[in-house]
């Protein structure tokens, strides 16, 4: 039998399990320094503080989700795996079973302790960012998808389709987020198919905004065109079938229907906000002088929309982009916080830190502070890289 | 001023009728009501046992007939039940059938009976949202001047290391989710392993008598969520009102810098919040509803999750209605107010 490890021993241990993403972070910071002047806005970054710290943070957890979950490295063990010897064990416990024999590869100590049901917590603190590094960015690209789709023309054309485009979307951002939540993410509510249906309206527009992109700028060149509309048509389709109503022909593209629910949601939510976003800058931008440009030499209003003023307005999207990924973030662990849309083992933020809660009162803190610490560093590294973002595209 | 009043007034009832209709479809589908029935009878009921149950009740009448019975432009329903008992919506208990009203709705002020708490609607929304009132009130005397401070403090000198340090704070604290900052509150203030005991980590107490020490975590945590955002956005209006023109003929008066914030550069650089501060309230209905979960306050929020985890169906609707409102009213404010105190705006 070990004796329990000291403070700084643990330090050392945890340090030692995150030396791939440390070495991963050293290479990516040292190239990028290196090639700074070749990278555009991305080599600007560096030169601002805040942005250094904050790219350095979302790295972080970005290389700990890959290497986690690709190559099964970092955690010690398995998320899932429960020992009763172990049940609310203090950080640095030894690793021991009451029951059952012990897996041989699992690391010999519980790091940051046991959890009420004998988990590694920092084997689940590790498993939880798998989740949210896949869940919210794409989340968040699906709900730029949707909102630029529809807030470019609301901006552009005005009139009716814009008024009615607007009020939909202030009547879902009038809606408290965690009722809407509570109606959507439920098993009943996934029991009717309504997020389903959701699934295959909202996950339409990525394929029709890429279509309208090829479409609009090749349309000299037909051939061209043609081919990238046919491989988006062939790939988007297929994901859309697999994803959406999960029926992929082929069988291998499917959604759990637990997590599309969550997915839908979290999309469905962010959209509104991003339309108006996108809508108060195309309404800005369409008063420009290269876009009364464009409408002289005769281009079509969706080439104007798509290829004038959406790169003009890339910047403040940049960074509303960034804010919106540490928004998700926050709401999937508002979801975890809930109880909703996940399933009772789990690891998740969000669901680990109100179980820790329960124990804080009997002074058990080391349950809920390390994930709680993981999602606020990895949102404050969204935030601060949005800020640095900011500042650099400022100066241009 | 009176027309623009009538039409957003117009528009805030079309958008609280559409945000109702949606409540209520997503709570009257079949699999919650199936929920309902089982938990208002038992949770071994068959099927058959569970239809029956849902239309001795009226739950199973057309969704649009039920919402106007809930509205109150409908007579409610009277259903002889299989089990030879006539059941009717405004019936109170007890009473004959033959003397009930016509007609109960919200329109006729009759909110409902909660199957959760088994009171009448009405009556816990005001209970709830007086305790709510009181977390409310303490959570903006805390947060608005901290957050006016911080944001003058940081604009009045733009670029300089205190507005450094001042803004990557409140980035800080908009960064961190009221779940996140209340439990780590709870464990550095309120628990004897890191031995700080200042506060207690529950508000269960502060029902009956708010006390600094049961109220200030929970109000603290709502505060500081918000607090970011007000700040960042009264410090780019002070950044602005800084660089312009009076300002730089008063400081070449020779007035003091001081007074040239005080006195010239405040009272124009704080209309802008006033907006934001406003459009916070339903950020900070959100927070309510975490933070009460947190510190187990049994306010409005504690109510909505309560409702929603058990689909009671009229709570859930009179909560609907109530924060619809609060963000509706908190927008027209917000509009109205800009235009009063920004005579460069004007609503037509």
């Amino acid at each position: 039998m070990n004796d329990s490890l000291g403070w700084g021993a643990i330090t050392g241990h945890i340090l030692y399990q995150f030396i791939p993403v440390f070495a991963a972070l050293a290479i990516t910071f040292a190239l990028s320094i290196w090639y700074k002047r070749k990278l555009g806005l991305y080599g600007k970054l560096f030169d601002s503080n805040i942005g250094i710290i904050g790219l350095a943070l979302v790295l972080f957890w970005l290389y700990t989700a890959f290497f986690a979950g690709v190559f099964d490295m970092i955690a010690t063990h398995d998320a899932l795996d429960q020992s009763a010897s172990m049940k609310k064990k203090l950080p640095g416990t030894p690793y021991s079973k009451l029951i059952g024999t012990v897996d041989p590869n699992a690391g010999p100590y519980y790091l940051l302790g046991g959890d009420n049901l004998g988990r590694d917590v920092f084997s689940r603190m590790i498993a939880g960012s798998i989740k949210v590094i896949l869940i919210a960015p794409f989340a968040t690209v699906f709900a730029f998808m949707v909102g630029i789709t529809l807030g470019l023309p609301a901006g552009y054309y005005g009139g009716r389709f814009d008024t009615m485009l607007s009020f939909i979307s202030n009547l879902v951002l009038a809606f408290p987020v965690i009722l809407l939540f509570y109606l959507l993410v439920t098993p009943e509510i996934v029991l009717t198919g309504i997020p389903v249906y959701m699934a295959a309206v909202l996950f339409i527009f990525p394929i029709i905004f890429l279509v309208i992109l090829w479409n609009s700028r090749y349309r000299q060149q037909v051939r061209k065109r043609n081919i990238y509309v046919a491989i988006t048509l062939i790939i988007g389709l297929w994901l859309y079938l697999g994803i959406a109503w999960d029926a992929d022909p082929m069988g291998i593209v499917g959604f759990p229907p637990n997590l599309l629910v969550v997915f839908v949601s979290v999309v469905f939510v962010n959209s509104p906000t991003v339309f108006r976003i996108v809508r108060g800058l195309a309404l800005d931008i369409k008063t420009r002088d290269y876009v009364a440009a464009a409408q002289t030499r005769g281009e079509g209003p969706w080439y104007i929309m798509l290829w004038e003023i959406l790169p003009n307005a890339r910047g403040p999207l940049l960074v509303d982009f960034c804010l919106r990924i540490g928004y998700t973030t926050i709401l999937l662990g508002t979801l975890g916080f809930f109880g909703l849309g996940l399933e009772s083992e789990s690891a998740d933020w969000g669901k680990m830190i109100i179980d820790g809660r329960k124990l804080l009162s009997a002074n058990i803190l080391h349950i809920a502070i390390p994930p709680a610490l993981a999602l606020l560093s990895l949102v404050l590294g969204l935030n601060f890289l949005a800020d640095g973002l900011r500042e650099e595209s400022l100066r241009d | 001023m009176g027309k623009f009043i009538l039409r957003r007034v117009g528009v805030m009832l079309l958008t609280a009728l559409c945000l109702t209709f949606g409540v209520f479809f997503l709570t009257n589908l079949y699999p919650n009501l199936e929920k309902l029935a089982k938990t208002q009878g038992n949770f071994r009921m068959s099927d058959e046992e569970v239809q029956t149950y849902l239309n001795n009740n009226g739950y199973l009448q057309p969704m649009v007939a039920k919402y106007g019975q809930w509205l109150g432009v409908l007579p409610g329903y009277v259903i002889e039940g299989t089990d030879g008992k006539v059941r009717a919506k405004c019936a109170e208990r007890q009473q004959p059938v033959e003397e009930v009203d016509r007609y109960c709705g919200i329109l006729q002020g009759n909110w409902g009976y909660s199957t959760v708490i088994k009171q009448p609607v009405a009556g816990i929304i005001v209970d709830k949202l007086a305790l709510t009132g009181i977390l409310m009130f303490w959570v903006m005397v805390l947060m608005v001047p901290a957050a006016l401070v911080l944001g003058v403090m940081a604009g009045m000198r733009e670029g300089s290391r205190l507005d450094r340090t001042l803004s990557t704070f409140s980035i800080s604290t908009t960064a961190t989710p009221e779940y996140v900052s209340g439990v780590l509150f709870i464990a550095v203030f309120a628990s004897t392993a890191v031995g700080l005991k200042w506060f207690k980590g529950t508000a269960t107490s502060a029902m009956d008598n708010v006390t600094f020490e049961n109220f200030f975590l929970p109000v603290l945590t709502i505060a500081a969520y918000g607090m970011g955002y007000i700040a960042r956005m009264t410090r780019a209006s002070m950044a602005e009102v800084m660089t312009s023109q009076y300002i730089r003929t008063a400081r070449l008066k020779g007035v003091s810098f001081y007074n040239i914030v005080v006195k010239h550069a405040l009272r124009n650089a704080l209309i802008a919040p006033f907006t934001v501060i406003m459009l916070q309230f339903p950020w900070l209905l959100n927070g309510v509803v975490i933070v009460e979960t947190l510190f187990n306050y049994k306010g409005f929020g504690w109510a909505l999750v309560l409702a929603a985890g058990n689909n009671d169906i009229e709570l859930l609707l009179a909560i609907s209605v109530i924060s619809v409102l609060v963000v509706l009213i908190t927008q027209l404010i917000s509009d109205i107010g800009y235009v009063y105190l920004n005579p460069r705006i004007s609503v037509t």
